[in-house]
Order: structure tokens, then C-alpha cells, then sequence
């Protein structure tokens, strides 16, 4: 049986994270996936964008791009369509997958590209100092709203629905057993998967919002979570302030690859 | 000699076909005038061949998408005009940085912002150059008609391919859309070039997608390998392809970029001349201006001035010992673009010989005219 | 008392975050702050390793003896 280490640069460690950052554990949970379905490495394929998370391709094993800010998504395109035979891997944090990135999230998702995109969400841009991004909850307080911010917030799993992707789930980094539940299954969807996890940001978003240590902010997003089955019998009063965690959509429909497989078959004169 | 069959059809299409002879399989891009020629025409012809057209919701995303592909092994394309190529910067450095071979096709027009769409320019020859961020050599080619179209795709996919590098086809309004009986020869085996894959037997321990002590790109595999695993950032790293920011290393880098571009110049140099031999007046120019710089010619050599006219095929990297050859040959030199003077200011940079530079700009978004040249001469003349 | 699990630490990746001992559901790791978790009662571990999982350095091993 093989670990989560098989797929990881080891000597790469420690990593680069602060002290209490979730991306670590989502890493893990990345790692442990690939271990489980003991998949070939050569087939594996991660593309990652700027930002903290998007340094995650630094400790892994497997065939690596690391790309521009926000277009992680428009290269894992590239790259499953260039390769169908891959497993292709999206990983972004909130601020690159959803805000400068937001176009290529619903497009990506619209398109049905053979890709599984794993959002980090902690809520602000950490590598540059704790900004506030498409994700920040309103009224809060980061770098830049430091008296409050005063925009909604994307619902990212909402939005990746409404776009068109094939399974969206979200969990907390409080909850490693979940995130690995949704990676596996978002990686055997073929079309798009779309996995948030809910991450802690002490660095920043949890000191500005006086959210005490790591330990605290994680036990905080377990609080605030209801599973799907809790969330449908409340009412949209009692789901304010809540994270809904689960299996949000599961209706696999045939990705843009084998769409376009078939006018290949069709056209195809050489 | 491969089959060759003769085609009267628009510089656009020419393109298409040229890079699918050539061996390209993936198209990404954004519809722009005057380009949308080249995406209609992959649309169709790709899946033809086995390839794969798609369309994204930007030319951000156009381009990331060729990185993306081109790093999954496939020969990739894109075509635009000046708002689309500006938006490509950034992922255009990412493929410098990440040395991904892949060709963007610039049909310019008339600029800055929307200026006017569907006419002619060439003022994106800086931007080709210079577009993107930081310090870094690339391969521009101009072709100035509808046979070069097809010609030079093919020139263009090698030389990225040779030198793992984004190549600019930069056309413009006229060639695009001008028509014209072209000879498609279907190109032999050997006339087409793959990127460098490494020796069979090459072990991950001691495989190195990137190599920083000599003036050539390592081999590479398309990742999917059963092999290799490929690693790629377009941040600044290591031989295996891994983040490393040190001065010493973001130095030798820089200078790499540089250098597997310059150092190879008289491989990647293509001109052509026009009545250079006895030549004192030279016209210098690109794209389509060529077209009536050289009627210029036969207008001055009517009227008794030894004309000649020198053709950069290659605008980048810029044709310096041509330029040089043409500036000490002559008494004069004009140089003829639709902008203000881009490729007038590189020919004054090597102008060490005292030569009378003039310039031919035409801007208002029509073809400069034989008679214009003509006249840019006689009112510049020493 | 020996439990039935062996937990390692690893204190050169550890960065003392504090997650693995404020959420251990059995309270078998201690820690001050600013050092490494000790594995103070291995015996009430129960062997769920979301101590090993929550490490976001991949400092924690845990292993069935």
C-alpha cells in the first residue's frame, strides 16, 4: 500500500507555509488521494497558479506546471486537451481561482474540461500581505478593508454550479477525511470537478479578525459547517453565516474532450 | 520533394494551412479582426487532421491554454490583432520563461486601444520584442505575401520547436487578407523539426528539462511521458525545473534567454534583396510594406537612382549585420513601415557609418503608397 | 502506559502550530507554546491519525505497532 509520501518530494520539507496555514493539510490530502487510487504518477498531471497555495507543486512528485497568476485554469485547459489521457490536477487559492481568475473558473466549468480544481479558500491573498479577495466575507477585515470590507462574497461552490461543472464539493481543513472523500471522487468524474476547502489564514485573515490560533480558526469553520442533509431542512435564515459540506453536485455529463473526440471521428481525413 | 498543388486563396487561410502542415494540433484563441480568418479556418481544418480547436473567453486564457498544450507534446497556435497580442504578454513571457514552444500569429492593425480595427499597422513591432515584462530574446518573422504565409508557418513552428521558444508570425491587415495563387508543398519528413526529446534510457534522477550552461534548450518530453516526468514554472529555476531565486541564478537565466536566441542569429536570420548590387539608396522594410517599397524601387531605378531594397523576413532578433551591410553600402536608407519609425530607430542604432536615415511612415491606416517611398526619399535626401 | 500506537514526531518539520494537540479527540498529545508536542499519553490514542492528516507540515507519523 502505498503513502502519501510515494508522491511527494520529502526533501523538499519543511515547506514554506506559515505556522497553522491549512494549505499543508490540503497537500496532504492531495498526496493521499493519488496514494489511495495508487495511480502512475507519468498520468498525473498538476497545474498551479500564484498566490501560497499555488506553491503546492514545489513538494509534489508527479508532472508540474506552475503558471502565471490566474490562469492556472487556462493551462490545465491546454494541457487536457493536449493529453486526454491525463489526470489533471487545478490547484488555486481564492484569490487566483476566483478573482483574477474568476473568468476562467466559470468557462472552465461551462466547458466541462477533464479537470479537478481544489480551491484553497482562507478568505484573502496571503502571499501578499492579507488583501481582501472575491472570497472575503462581507465586513470583515483584512489589509485593505481595514474598516470593514464592504462587498459580498463569491459562494464559490455556488458558482461553479451555476456555471456548469460536473461535481462540486467543499469541506473544511478541520475535516482531512472529507477533503480526501471529494478529491477521490472529483478525480474518477471525467468533466469538471470543483473541490473548495475552507482554510485557516492566522497570518493574516485570523489576526485581523482576532480568530485566535490555528487550532481555533479550524474548530470556528467545523462550527459554522452543516452537511447537505442538515442544510436542507433549514431555512435560508438558519444557512446565513453557514458552510455547507458535502457532495453539493454530482451530474457527470460528457466533457468538452469527448465531445470533441467525436467531430474528430467524423471529420478526421488523415 | 513533397506534393505540391497550387491554391488561390487569402493570407489568413494560408497561415492555417501551413500550420497544419507544419505539424500543429491545438489551437486556442480569442475572435479579433483582422485574424478571425486564421481561427475560422482551424476551426475547421484542425479536427480534420486530428487536432483540436478551441475557443477561450480571452486571449489570457488563449495563450495560457498553448502553454498549457504545448506542454502536453502538441505543436500549438493562436492567432490575434494589437488588443488580443497585448493581453498575450503575460502568458507569452510564461512560455519565454517556461520555454514552450508554440507560434502566435499577430495580424496587426491600427493601434493603440480598438484604434481602427480592420486596417492595417505595424506598430506592434516593438511589442513583439518588448511586450512582455523583463529581459528576454524572441523569434519574429514578417511575412510580406500570401506564399510566405504558408512558407514561413512552417519556418515558424521549427524554429520554436528548434529553440524552445514562443515564435511571433507577424502579418498585418494587408498580407492577411490579401489573395493571392499560392503553391502548397506539402513539406518532406526531414524538413520539419520536432523539440529535442532525451536520450532514450534517461533516467528521472538524471533528467534536466532545462540547461543553463550553453546557448541551446535541453530536451523535453510532453508530459503524459511514460518515462519522464516534466516540470515547469515561469518562475525563475533550476535545471529540473525547480523554483530557485537566487541571484546567481536569476543571472545565468537571463542571460540564457538572451543568449539561445542571439548567439543563433545567422540560423534564425532570414532576408531577402531587391536590386542590392550596385545599390546607394536603400529601401529598408517589413511586411507589407515590402510590397511597395519594392515598386519604389522600379520607380527610382526608372528614374536613374541606383535603388535597392533590403527585406527583413526576420524582425526579431533585428538582422544587424544586414542592416549594417545595407547602412554602409548606401548614401541613403529609408525605411518603410506603417508606424512611426519602430524599425527606423532599430536601423539608427547600428548607424555607425554616417548614412543619411530616412523615414516612410504612413499611419492612417492604409497601405503606404510606391510614390509616397518615393517621395520620403527625394524630401530626405542629402 | 505503552499504547498501541506508535506516534512519531518529527521536530525539524514541526513549525508548533498547535493544531495536532488542541484537536486530538483522545488528548493524548501536550504542548506548550513554542515547542515541539509531546506524546503525553499514548495510551488513550486510538489510532485515528487525524493528528498525522491536521499536521499541515507533515510532521506526524502514526503507526499500529
Amino acid at each position: 500500500m502505498k503513502s502519501y509520501k510515494d508522491y511527494m518530494l520529502f526533501d523538499k520539507l519543511p515547506q514554506t507555509w506559515c505556522a497553522g496555514c491549512s494549505h499543508g493539510i490540503v497537500l496532504q490530502s492531495i498526496a493521499a488521494v493519488m496514494a489511495e487510487l495508487d495511480v502512475d504518477k507519468h498520468d498525473m498531471a498538476l497545474v498551479s497558479g500564484i498566490g501560497c497555495f499555488g506553491r503546492v507543486d514545489d513538494y509534489l512528485d508527479i508532472n508540474c506546471m506552475h503558471v502565471t497568476h490566474g490562469r492556472a485554469l487556462a493551462a490545465a485547459t491546454g494541457v487536457a486537451l493536449g493529453n486526454p489521457n491525463l489526470h489533471v490536477l487545478c490547484t488555486m487559492g481564492d484569490g487566483d481561482g476566483t478573482t483574477i481568475g474568476g473568468n476562467h473558473l466559470i468557462h472552465a466549468a461551462r466547458r466541462n474540461i477533464n479537470v479537478t480544481a481544489i480551491i484553497s479558500n482562507n478568505y484573502n491573498y496571503g502571499q501578499t500581505g492579507g488583501q481582501y479577495s472575491a472570497t472575503t466575507p462581507t465586513h470583515s477585515i483584512t489589509q485593505t478593508s481595514p474598516y470593514g470590507h464592504i462587498e459580498d462574497n463569491f459562494d464559490i461552490c455556488k458558482l461553479a454550479i451555476a456555471a456548469g461543472a460536473s461535481y462540486v464539493g467543499r469541506a473544511t481543513a478541520y475535516n482531512p477525511v472529507m477533503i480526501r472523500k471529494l478529491i477521490k471522487e472529483g478525480m474518477q468524474v471525467k468533466g469538471f470537478s470543483l473541490i473548495e476547502v475552507m482554510s485557516a489564514c492566522p497570518t493574516h485573515y485570523g489576526k485581523f479578525n482576532k480568530l485566535g490560533e490555528a487550532a481555533r480558526m479550524l474548530k470556528l469553520m467545523n462550527e459554522q459547517s452543516v452537511t447537505v442533509a442538515q442544510a436542507a431542512k433549514m431555512s435560508p435564515e438558519e444557512l446565513k453565516g453557514k458552510l455547507v459540506v458535502g457532495v453539493l453536485k454530482n451530474e457527470p455529463r460528457d466533457d468538452y474532450y469527448t465531445e470533441y473526440a467525436r467531430i474528430i471521428e467524423a471529420q478526421r481525413i488523415e | 520533394m513533397g506534393k505540391t498543388v497550387k491554391k488561390f486563396m487569402e493570407g489568413n487561410d494560408a497561415m492555417v494551412a501551413g500550420a497544419i502542415a507544419a505539424g500543429a494540433r491545438f489551437f486556442a484563441g480569442y475572435p479579433i479582426s483582422p485574424s478571425s480568418e486564421v481561427a475560422k479556418g482551424a476551426a475547421k481544418e484542425l479536427p480534420r487532421h486530428g487536432g483540436i480547436y478551441i475557443q477561450m473567453e480571452d486571449e489570457l486564457s488563449s495563450m495560457a491554454a498553448l502553454c498549457g498544450a504545448s506542454l502536453a507534446g502538441k505543436k500549438a497556435f493562436t492567432a490575434t490583432s494589437g488588443p488580443g497580442f497585448s493581453l498575450m504578454q503575460e502568458n507569452l513571457g510564461l512560455a519565454v520563461m517556461s520555454e514552450l514552444p508554440c507560434v502566435v500569429y499577430d495580424v496587426q492593425r491600427s493601434g493603440p486601444s480598438t484604434g481602427a480595427a480592420t486596417k492595417p499597422a505595424q506598430g506592434d513591432l516593438m511589442q513583439a520584442k518588448y511586450g512582455t515584462h523583463g529581459d528576454h530574446s524572441i523569434i519574429a518573422l514578417a511575412p510580406s505575401s500570401v506564399q510566405d504565409c504558408y512558407d514561413l508557418s512552417i519556418t515558424a513552428f521549427n524554429l520554436a520547436e528548434k529553440y524552445r521558444t514562443p515564435v511571433i508570425f507577424l502579418a498585418d491587415e494587408v498580407i492577411g487578407h490579401l489573395r493571392a495563387t499560392v503553391s502548397i508543398r506539402e513539406p518532406e519528413p526531414g524538413e520539419i523539426i520536432n523539440r529535442k526529446a532525451p536520450a532514450p534510457g534517461t533516467t528521472q534522477k538524471d533528467f534536466r528539462p532545462y540547461d543553463y550552461s550553453g546557448n541551446m534548450p535541453a530536451p523535453m518530453v510532453g508530459v503524459g511521458d511514460r518515462n519522464l516526468l516534466m516540470r515547469t514554472t515561469g518562475s525563475t529555476h533550476d535545471e529540473k525545473g525547480e523554483f530557485r531565486p537566487t541571484p546567481e541564478n536569476i543571472d545565468r537565466v537571463t542571460h540564457y534567454l538572451m543568449s539561445k536566441i542571439e548567439d543563433h542569429v545567422d540560423d534564425i536570420t532570414i532576408t531577402r534583396e531587391y536590386k542590392m548590387e550596385d545599390a546607394d539608396t536603400v529601401l529598408i522594410s517589413f511586411g507589407c510594406s515590402v510590397r511597395s517599397s519594392m515598386s519604389a524601387v522600379d520607380l527610382l531605378r526608372k528614374e536613374g537612382v541606383k535603388a535597392g531594397m533590403l527585406e527583413l523576413v526576420t524582425v526579431w532578433p533585428m538582422p544587424e549585420k544586414q542592416i549594417r551591410k545595407a547602412l554602409q553600402q548606401a548614401k541613403n536608407v529609408v525605411v518603410v513601415e506603417l508606424n512611426m519609425g519602430q524599425l527606423a530607430g532599430e536601423v539608427r542604432k547600428y548607424n555607425d557609418y554616417g548614412c543619411n536615415v530616412i523615414q516612410a511612415n504612413r499611419t492612417d491606416g492604409v497601405l503606404i503608397t510606391p510614390k509616397q517611398v518615393v517621395d520620403a526619399l527625394k524630401g530626405g535626401m542629402k | 502506559m505503552e499504547g498501541k500506537f506508535d506516534i512519531k514526531i518529527n521536530a525539524k518539520f514541526c513549525k508548533q502550530c498547535g493544531i495536532c494537540s488542541a484537536l486530538c479527540p483522545k488528548q493524548v498529545l501536550e504542548q506548550e507554546v513554542g515547542k515541539v508536542p509531546v506524546v503525553a499519553h499514548p495510551e488513550n490514542c486510538i489510532g485515528c491519525k487525524l493528528c498525522a492528516m491536521r499536521c499541515p507540515d507533515f510532521a506526524i507519523d502514526v503507526e499500529g505497532k
